[in-house]
This record gives C-alpha cells, sequence and structure tokens, in this order.
C-alpha cells in the first residue's frame, strides 16, 4: 500500500470523528436555523448523555475483545428497581439498581471469565432474561413523583443540566482508569493478547469480571437518568436496542472491535456525531429512514478505516 | 517390510509399473518473506507408506497443503494418477480420492457419529430422505472392523480423541481414498488405539492404498513406513527406504549436522562455562502431565545454563510451562530455594522468580496494540504502581534502562510494539521479564526467527545473565545454540527425560541420545 494512502486512513482513523462532528457543526450553523440556540444544545446533549454512559462501558468491554449486548436490558432493570424501592427514598432507589446492574455484570462476566462463554453468547442470553426480569418486576410503566429523582432529570447546576454533567464527570473517570491506572492498562493487554497476557501473570478472570461489572453498573446509572428524565419506570420499552447505539458510538469512535485499545474521548464524540446526524437530518424535515441510512454509511465507514489499519 | 525402492536413491521413483500415485515436482510455495518450498520433488506410490519428517519449518505442512488444495504453488507442479493436478480447493482433493487427516479432527463435534461417518452418503429411502436405521447399522458395521464399539448415536464430540480420530480415518477410508495423508495421527491416541491405527494402515496398505505419515515419533517410523522423505528448511534433503537407514543418520538429516561434524570453533555469542556452585535453585521432580510429560525432573542451579534437548515433541515446551505455571500438572511438583511453588498458577510461579520466554513470541508473548513501554512494562506493572494507579515516572525509569541496557531499536518508547522487528520483539520480552528480577529463567527458542546481528546480542545476553547468577533453562532446536550455550544438557524424548550430558557436550552426543543411544 501506498504511503500517504495509508497516512491518511491512519489520521482518519485518528481523528476522523472529530472532523465529522465539526463539519456537522458548521453545516447547522450555516442552514439550520435556530441549531446555534442554546436550548437546542442542551436538549441535545441531555438526548446523548445516556448513550455515552453506556458506550463508556461498552469500550470497556469492547477493549478486552469482547461485547455486552445486556445493556439496554439492564436499563430496563433499573428502570424496575427505582420503582420497587422508591419508598425508601431516591437515594436507597438509585443504589440498588447500580446494584442489580452490577450484579448482572458480574453474571456475564462469570460466564466469560469462568465458564468460557463467547461473549456475545453470554450477554446474549441476559439481554433476553434481563428484561424479561424487568417486566416481572414491574409488569407496566408506573409514573412517580419523587422530587429528588425528578430534580436529578430536570434540573441544572450552572446551567448545565445534571444528567449532562453526571455524563461528563463518568467520562472522566473512565478515562482515569483506562489512561492512568493498573487495571487500565491490563484490560487493554488482555484484550490485545489474552495469552501473553495470561503468561505475564496478569488476573485475567478478575479482570474480565470486573470489566463487564462496570458495563453493567454504568448502565444502570444511565437507567436511572433515563428513568428520571422520564418521571416513570417504563421497562418494557426502556433501553431497547440500547446495545446497538453503543456499540455504533464506540465503533465509530475509533475503538477496534478486535480489542487491544479503547478510546474514551472517540467514543464519546462518536455518540455525539450520531445524535448530531440524527438531530440534523430531522430539522431538515427528513424522515427517520434517511437518518438510519446514514448512519449505516457512518458505520461503514469507520469500519473500514479500522480495517485499514491492521 | 519389504524395501520398495533401490537404497540410495534420490527422488527417483522411475522404472515401477504403475508409477507414482501422487507426486511433487519442484514445488515452490513462497510467502512473504519465507520460502516455505524451494523445489521439493515428492512422490508417494500405491500400496506404500511414506514417512514424511522434519522439524519445525521444514515445511512439511506446507507440503501437505499444496499436495491437498489449501494452497496453489508458486512453481513446480503436482501430478496426481499420472496427470497434472490443480485442485481447486481440499474438497476438490478430496473428492479425487486424497483424504487427509489432521491433528485436529476436523469433523462435526455436535453431530452423530454416524452421521459424522457418512456424511454427504447417507443411505436414503423413500423420497430422498435419510434412512437412519440404515445409517446406524451401517455405521455401526464400519466401525466395528475398526475395533471402536460405541452408540453410533452419540454426538462425536462426546467421545474420545483417539475414537474420534479412528472415525475421521474410518471416514476418510469409507470414501475410497486413494491416499490418505495423516498428520501426527498418534499424538492423542493411547497405546491401545496406535496398535488399532497400525493395524488399519497394514489393511490399507494391503488394498493399495498409498499413505504419507507424518510422525516425529522414530519408533512409529520404524515400524510402519516403507520410504522416507526428511524436509529441511523448505528442501527435500533426503528420500530413501528406512530399512536400513541408521536412526543417528536420520536425525542428523533432521537436524542438518553430518554425523561426525566436530567444529573446532563455534559461530554463536557463548562465553562458555560459569560457575556454578551451590545448592539448585529450581528443583522440577517427576512432572506428569497425561499424554505429554512422564515424569521430568530437572534442578538448576545460579548461574547454570541448562540446555533442554530432544525433537520437537519430545516434551521441551510442554516442562518450561509446566514449570512456570502454565501447564497444569497431574503429578510432579516445582520448588525454587527449597520453597515449593503451586504448580498450574502463572503469577504463583511469578512470585517465585520463575518466568518464561515462551516459544510463539507473536502469539503468547508480544500484544502488538500496546507500545514498546507498556509492553515492557506489562508483568511490573503492579510493582511500578501505588493505590492502582501506575507511576509513570517509575515506568519511564525502568523502561529507558532496559531499552539502553538491551540496545532495543524502536522509533520510540509508545510505537506499538507489533511493528518492531523480531529480534527487537524478544528483547522487548526479556526486558519484561527482567524488570521483574528474576531467579529463574525459562528461554524457549530464545533465538529462533530473528536476524543474525539480534541473535548473537541475544545470546552474549543470555551469558551475562547467567554470570550475573541467573539460573537459566535453554530449549533450542538449534544444536549449535544448545552445544555452546549449555553447561549441562538435558535430552527429553516422548516425555521423559532420556539423558544427560555434562562435561563433553557435542551435538553427535545430544543426537546419540535422541536416537536411543548410551550417555542413559
Amino acid at each position: 500500500m501506498a504511503e500517504p494512502a495509508r497516512g491518511r486512513i491512519a489520521w482518519f482513523q485518528e481523528y476522523g470523528v472529530y472532523a465529522a462532528v465539526g463539519v456537522l457543526l458548521l453545516f447547522n450553523a450555516a442552514f439550520t436555523p435556530h441549531f446555534l440556540a442554546l436550548d437546542n444544545f442542551r436538549t441535545q446533549l441531555v438526548q446523548v448523555a445516556p448513550i455515552v454512559i453506556v458506550a463508556l462501558g461498552m469500550a470497556l468491554v469492547i477493549g478486552t475483545e469482547g461485547i455486552d449486548l445486556s445493556v439496554g436490558s439492564v436499563m430496563a432493570l433499573s428502570a424496575s428497581v427505582i420503582a420497587l424501592y422508591l419508598g425508601y427514598g431516591a437515594a436507597p432507589a438509585i443504589l440498588m439498581a447500580v446494584l442489580a446492574g452490577a450484579l448482572v455484570g458480574a453474571a456475564n462476566g462469570a460466564l466469560v471469565a469462568f465458564v468460557g462463554v463467547q461473549p456475545i453468547v453470554a450477554t446474549l442470553a441476559l439481554l433476553v432474561g434481563v428484561r424479561g426480569l424487568a417486566n416481572v418486576l414491574l409488569p407496566q410503566l408506573k409514573e412517580f413523583v419523587n422530587p429528588t429523582l425528578v430534580a436529578i432529570g430536570s434540573d441544572s447546576v450552572a446551567g448545565i443540566p445534571i444528567v449532562v454533567l453526571a455524563a461528563v464527570a463518568l467520562t472522566a473517570a473512565v478515562a482515569f482508569v483506562v489512561r492512568r491506572t493498573t487495571f487500565g492498562r491490563q484490560l487493554v493487554a488482555v484484550g490485545g493478547n489474552r495469552a501473553a497476557s495470561r503468561l505475564s501473570g496478569l488476573p485475567v478472570r478478575r479482570i474480565l469480571l470486573t470489566v463487564y461489572v462496570i458495563s453493567g453498573a454504568l448502565a444502570a446509572v444511565a437507567g436511572v437518568l433515563a428513568t428520571s428524565r422520564l418521571q416513570a419506570s417504563d421497562p418494557t420499552s426502556l433501553g431497547l436496542f440500547m446495545e446497538l447505539s453503543a456499540i455504533t458510538a464506540v465503533v465509530v469512535g475509533g475503538t477496534p472491535l478486535s480489542g487491544g485499545r479503547v478510546r474514551v474521548l472517540g467514543t464519546v464524540m462518536g455518540a455525539v456525531l450520531m445524535q448530531l446526524l440524527q438531530a440534523t437530518l430531522i430539522k431538515h424535515n427528513l424522515p427517520q429512514s434517511w437518518t438510519q441510512m446514514a448512519q449505516a454509511v457512518i458505520i461503514l465507514a469507520a469500519v473500514y478505516a479500522a480495517r485499514e489499519r491492521r | 517390510m519389504p524395501g520398495r525402492d533401490a537404497p540410495g536413491s534420490g527422488a527417483g521413483t522411475a522404472g515401477r509399473t504403475a508409477g507414482p500415485v501422487l507426486e511433487a515436482r519442484d514445488a515452490v510455495k513462497v510467502f512473504p518473506g519465507v520460502t516455505a518450498l524451494d523445489g521439493v520433488s515428492f512422490s508417494l506410490d500405491q500400496g506404500e507408506v511414506h514417512a514424511l519428517v522434519g522439524e519445525n519449518g521444514a515445511g512439511k505442512s506446507t507440503l501437505i497443503k499444496v499436495l491437498t488444495g489449501v494452497y496453489r504453488l508458486d512453481g513446480g507442479e503436482v501430478r496426481y494418477r499420472g496427470e497434472r493436478a490443480e485442485f481447486g480447493s481440499p474438497l476438490e482433493a478430496q473428492r479425487a480420492g486424497i483424504a487427509t487427516i489432521y491433528q485436529e479432527v476436523n469433523l462435526v463435534p455436535q453431530m452423530s457419529v454416524a452421521r459424522n461417518l457418512l456424511l454427504g452418503r447417507e443411505p436414503r429411502g423413500r423420497l430422498g430422505l435419510i434412512d437412519f436405521a440404515a445409517m446406524r447399522e451401517r455405521a455401526t458395521a464400519v466401525l466395528r472392523e475398526y475395533g471402536i464399539d460405541v452408540d453410533v448415536r452419540r454426538p462425536l464430540g462426546s467421545l474420545g480423541l483417539g475414537v474420534q480420530q479412528m472415525v475421521a480415518l474410518a471416514r476418510a477410508i469409507q470414501a475410497d481414498a486413494r491416499v490418505v495423508i495423516m498428520d501426527e495421527p498418534t499424538s492423542s491416541l493411547e497405546p491401545r488405539e496406535v496398535e488399532t491405527l497400525f493395524a488399519v494402515i497394514a489393511g490399507l496398505k494391503a488394498r493399495g492404498t498409498a499413505i504419507v505419515y507424518v510422525s516425529h515419533r522414530l519408533e512409529e517410523l520404524y515400524r510402519i513406513c516403507d520410504r522416507v522423505t526428511v524436509l529441511r528448511d523448505g528442501r527435500a534433503v533426503h528420500t530413501g527406504p528406512l530399512a536400513g537407514l541408521d536412526r543417528l543418520r536420520l536425525i542428523s538429516l533432521m537436524l542438518g549436522r553430518a554425523v561426525s561434524e566436530v567444529r573446532a570453533e563455534g559461530l554463536t555469542k557463548f562465553a562458555g562455562h560459569h560457575d556454578s556452585a551451590g545448592e539448585p535453585v529450581l528443583r522440577a521432580e517427576g512432572l506428569a502431565r497425561r499424554n505429554l510429560l512422564r515424569g521430568v525432573s530437572l534442578a538448576v542451579r545460579p548461574g547454570e545454563i541448562v540446555g533442554l534437548g530432544g525433537l520437537l515433541g519430545s516434551g521441551r515446551s510442554e516442562t518450561a510451562k509446566a514449570i512456570a505455571g502454565a501447564l497444569p500438572l497431574d503429578e510432579g511438583r516445582v520448588s525454587v530455594n527449597g520453597r515449593a511453588v503451586p504448580g498450574g498458577s502463572v503469577p504463583a510461579a511469578i512470585e517465585a522468580g520463575v518466568v518464561l520466554l515462551p516459544e510463539d513470541r507473536k502469539a503468547e508473548g508480544i500484544v502488538p496494540t500496546l507500545s514498546v513501554r507498556d509492553n515492557i512494562a506489562l508483568a511490573a506493572l503492579p510493582r511500578l504502581s501505588r493505590a492502582g494507579i501506575v507511576s509513570e515516572a517509575e515506568v519511564d525509569r525502568v523502561v529507558a534502562a532496559f531499552v539502553d541496557r538491551l540496545r532495543i531499536k524502536a522509533a520510540g518508547p509508545h510505537q506499538p510494539a507489533g511493528e518492531l522487528s523480531g529480534g527487537n520483539q524478544q528483547k522487548v520480552l526479556l526486558a519484561r521479564w527482567l524488570a521483574m528480577n528474576p531467579k529463574v529463567l525459562l528461554l524457549d527458542e530464545p533465538t529462533r526467527g530473528i536476524d543474525v546481528g539480534a541473535k548473537a546480542e541475544v545470546q552474549a545476553l543470555i551469558d551475562e545473565l547467567a554470570g550475573d547468577g541467573l539460573a537459566v533453562v535453554l530449549i533450542s532446536s538449534d544444536l549449535e545454540e544448545l552445544v555452546e550455550g549449555s553447561d549441562r544438557v538435558v535430552v527429553l524424548r516422548e516425555g521423559a527425560v532420556a539423558g544427560e550430558l555434562h562435561d563433553d557436550i557435542t551435538e553427535d552426543g545430544i543426537m546419540a541420545v535422541i536416537a536411543g543411544g548410551g550417555h542413559g
């Protein structure tokens, strides 16, 4: 392959997602009325926040050469658990919801790390089962008026919605884990070469288990935020297809599905890009089907760039 | 066994009535950077069992894949039954009558034994539907012939590996194969199953089927093979009848060393003997693992380099892996400085100071996506961290020290390790382990596949490390390296210690032990 082409593709993989976000912003600034209004930005960010949070966990899992399909169902479970425990107050309810998510993650992780089930199969089983569990715990939509929870969903601090602040804080935390901690380094090593990691004495199973627990807990947090914004627990439809949005964000953000690399900011930008694309097409009165096809093009472009890298 | 060919002949098979059934003429196969087959000629006659031998990388599997349509030739030709053959795929070769039985059984483990056996040739009843009763009956009858009595309705995967292999063999023969290629068929078989296999081979031979038999077990070759072709570095270095071929001579052909060759001066960078006094730091006693190791014992003193010799499959790598905790043991114990190391745990072995440089650098050593820096720090990370947070300054210090000491050539510490040359990758792995301050260094083929310059550097380094008091176990297929690098050589054969050479270590001596001669 010619060097310049290779250089261009490497650049595209590294910065393509930032460039695409920039281009979309410029386009909208020029051609979309009221796009630059603060309200619009706020809406976009509030909508993308749960996806970002789920995608952060997904990026870690994918970094270990795995995948977590159960995240959407974990969001639903978290909605159900909140409804069950809201009588004890908002804080215990949220705590229980996150704990439930972590437990689902532990089940995923145990299947993958100790039983040796393929990640896609293990988490597919929990995708189905946990959705069912969520519906058993809470058979139908249930509204609530808990002021704390409602505030989490709709209040702002210094003009920034709490939901968005939560996403920013979690992004910073995950970025710190990946870049600065022993665990973060070991995680990408396991994804890059599991046999080598094992022979280097890394606690491979414990690392895998932990990664899935984190992914489950983050999905549960996303479930809490989405539920508090809805002001209702909706175990039937909350988080449907969330696993696909999260995987898309991770892939578009430049994290290869083959593991060994995690791009935290890229993942956030991947989620933002898909959100902006949807918003742009909606504002120009193009039907939903156009959005889906445009998203497909972006996913293919991202996967192509990742393929060229090896 | 009757000698089928005039002794001392080359690859030629002229003068036979039928001519060879399968033949490769001047076969050339080139992969990026490697010439796997460099003009190999090979011929297989009807009704003969032809041994194909050679060390790792000699070109055996490439030749098999060329013969069976997995690879296309870059030069030369394959002839089958007197005509030029161009098999586009393994399936085409199979249809033409060339059956291959690989080390790993390539059948469908979830399907029943009967279906596997008769796949594609199921007896049909009315409406073209499979007649299951007839299928079961036929399968049971066929397997009885091979001395296998199993419920043919059971999924194949639920049976032992030996039985699976026999089913694969039976299937191949049922398909009226004219040529059967067996790649290490006995590696997972019990002795009783091996006997059954040999009986089957004798039966096939009587029917005129030609067999290519790949194995490292010399006893087996001498028992059942008529002729042998020895491959080395992509060339056929010898073809001829096996009866009358001296065992030592066969081994010397495989390893590329003249039997009587005695070198006045070595070519490796090892300085020679070390003062190895005192108690052994590493003691391994009675290491046993089903089908792999049969009671290997080993002791290494500080500052001593102990070579592990033996042919491929003799248990060298397995011994190293067992000591490093990477291979679970059925029996045996490992101790370091008199303290027992819990078996089957890599972290426990590392904690005790035992580290392994694995044979397969790419698959088991380097993490290609990580930088040189992160690869070096990988094992030592917990020591270079505080409260789970990596101390970048500590990592930089360690990495800089080893990049300097081992002269690792990289664009910088942040270059992905996957982009480095083989020699530099090997140095990165050595650095990874030296950063752990080990007591025992297990080196499995440390210089294989790296260029001459790096090889000399790695050898000099091993020497230096032993000089610093490390106990080193050196595994190498390169006899010269073994002879010149080791203070002592322990030779393994079929998973057990076959002999040991102390003071007078020569290539001849090692080969003699491998062949089963003296030095016991």
